[in-house]
Formats: structure tokens, sequence, C-alpha cells
């Protein structure tokens, strides 16, 4: 049944998150686009787009938006975004109760210094798998692509700009 | 006003304000919490804040459930995830709905044509930092190559790379280090 595998899909993309959003899209795209195929790439790319543009963290905007669009209704959504949000809930109640143990609790440390380098490759594979022929029609795709990524790195400018900028070039080019 | 009225409201707005993930709400929360309300102090504030960090899951939520945790027990944390989940709910839940009516009109199409690969670049831009950050050896920084040839060629999923990543780390503190 499609909500049970909705819900556990994204309570595992919930419980599996370590480092932030952009290291979750990495496990959002393996469960959805190769795994499940409820979403193809380039629609993938143009929800991590809306939700730079909308309010919220983009493990919630991406479970609602992919609950909605794999049954046509808020129901979806919500099952979802229940599910990515119930592990918080878990693992944040056991550190809370066990609270002066983990604070220093070596056994983490050691775990988490051998995560975080994986965080690393996790969100470079999510940007590898985004490089398709759907999400880069030609070369004015890369110089768009080349912008961007200077704009950001060297600018500091806020990414919802770029993604504004990107869309009225997109607009005057196409 | 009702402390659960309270803490929703303050989440809700913390999710409505934020636009760009996770750690843009911040400073926000920040001032929210510590300053406004005054329901954490500065060094709570900073203890919440690493634990959510270091912890699986959704960063917002996380430090929601523990904030509201700390004011108000269970059904605080509760009402905290709620609020400041329910703002994005809402916003894209529109979208989505309307989103498949405009996604085939010719302007649409152009626009988002030129944002698709700048997203791509969004995402690989905080590499650059990330890497600095970690202070990287020349063994240690296979680590993040592997991972990426091993999803991208060989589409092994990240939970099994992540609790490899966990084995190892523990495996070196434990049997190398010592």
């Amino acid at each position: 049944m499609i909500y049970i595998q909705l819900f556990i899909t994204f309570f595992k993309i919930g419980l599996f998150t370590f480092g932030g959003g952009y290291a979750m899209i990495s496990l959002i795209q393996n469960e959805v686009v190769v795994k499940h195929q409820w979403v193809d790439a380039s629609s993938f790319t143009d929800m991590i787009a809306i939700s730079q543009m909308t309010p919220g963290p983009i493990g919630i905007n991406s479970a609602t938006y992919v609950g909605y669009s794999v049954t046509g209704n808020a129901f979806g959504s919500a099952i979802a975004t229940f599910a990515v949000s119930l592990p918080s809930f878990i693992i944040i109640f056991l550190i809370a109760f066990l609270y002066t143990q983990f604070k220093k609790n070596k056994w983490f440390d050691a775990a988490l210094s051998g995560i975080k380098p994986v965080v690393l490759g996790l969100i470079g594979a999510a940007a590898t798998l985004l490089v398709t022929e759907e999400n880069f029609i030609d070369w004015t795709s890369w110089l768009i692509f080349g912008a961007a990524f200077a704009i950001t790195q060297w600018g500091k400018v806020n990414p919802i700009y770029i993604i504004i900028l990107a869309g009225l070039a997109g607009y005057l080019i196409y | 006003m009702n402390i659960y009225l309270d803490i929703f409201s303050t989440f809700a707005k913390i999710g409505a304000f934020t636009i760009g993930g996770g750690y843009a709400m911040l400073p926000l929360i920040k001032s929210e919490v510590v300053n406004k309300k005054k329901w954490l102090d500065e060094k709570e504030f900073l203890d919440v804040l690493a634990i959510s960090q270091s912890a699986p899951g959704v960063f917002v939520i996380n430090m929601s459930v523990f904030i509201g945790l700390r004011v108000k027990g269970k059904g605080g944390s509760v009402i905290a995830a709620l609020g400041s989940a329910l703002p994005s709910f809402v916003a894209i839940l529109l979208i989505a709905m309307f989103f498949d009516s405009f996604k085939d009109n010719e302007v649409v199409q152009s626009v988002f044509k030129g944002i698709r690969p700048a997203v791509v670049a969004l995402i690989a831009v905080p590499l650059i930092g990330m890497s600095k950050g970690m202070n990287l050896n020349r063994y240690t920084s296979l680590i993040p190559v592997i991972t990426l040839l091993l999803i991208v060629a060989f589409r092994i999923s990240p939970i099994y790379i992540l609790i490899a990543g966990a084995l190892l780390g523990i495996f070196y503190h434990y049997l190398i280090k010592r």
C-alpha cells in the first residue's frame, strides 16, 4: 500500500539524515528517484528549487511535495511529513532522557567522526546525479551553472536571489 | 497567553519567516527563544543547538522538539514541531496542487530550464567550505570520493554507506588510535 511505503521511506530518510538539508537530498534522491521512481530527476530538481524559495527546511518541503505527487492528495503529504519528523521525536526524547551521558559519549563522537566525511560524499553524489540531460540541455546550462556557482561561492549571495536570477536568465534565453 | 498557544505561534513564526533551509532559521530561533521568550539561556541554547546538529533528522524539527520539551514536556514538543512544520507544509501543498496545472506553460518551462543548473550549483557550493572545515588528511579524504563513487556508479544506498562510516569511525578510535 502506497501510504505505508511513503511512511517507511520518509521515516528512513529522517532517521538517516546527518548534517542538514543538503545531505538529505542524496537520501531523498536515492529513495524517491532511483528506488521508487516516484519523481523523475528534473521534477526532483524543480522541487529543490521550490523548496529553496518557500519557507521551511528541505526535509519537510520535499516530504510534503513527494507525498502529494505520489498520492494526489493532502493525506499523502501529511503521512510523509509526519514520517520524516518522527525520528526527531524518538531520538531527541531519548537524548534528553540520557542527556548527561550523551553529552560526552565517546562512542557517539567516534561514529560521528566517520559519518562526517561520508556526508561530504553524499552531497557530492547528490549534485553529480542531478547532472542529467534534462537539467543540462545545452552549453548555456553550463554557463548558468558556472555563474551560479561563482556568485554563491565568492559573492555570498542568498540562494533565493540566485534562483530568481537563473529563472530570469532562463526566461530570456529559452 | 496559554503556554501551548504561545509555543505554537512562536514556532509557526519561525517556520513561516525563514526561507532557504534549516540553518537560515537559526538567528530567528535564537532571538525568539532566548531573547524574547527567555525559554532558554545562552548556554542551554548552545547545548540544544549542538545536539540537534549531531542527532539525525530534520535539523529544525530537532530544535523544535528539544526546545518544546524543555518548555512544556512532551506536549510542548509536539506543539513546537507542529508549529515549525505547518507553514512549509501549507505552502508546499498549495504549490504541489497547482504546479501541475501551470508546469506546461511555456514561460514556466523556460524559467525552470534556467533554474535547474543553478540548483545543481547551489548544492555543490557548500562542498568547498565543508571540506576545508573537516581537516581531511590523505586517507580520510578518500572517504567522500569513495562514497560518491558507490552512490553514483554502483547505486549503493547512502544509508549503508553512513552505517559503514559510523563503524569505521568507531573502529578507528577504539582499535587503531589506541
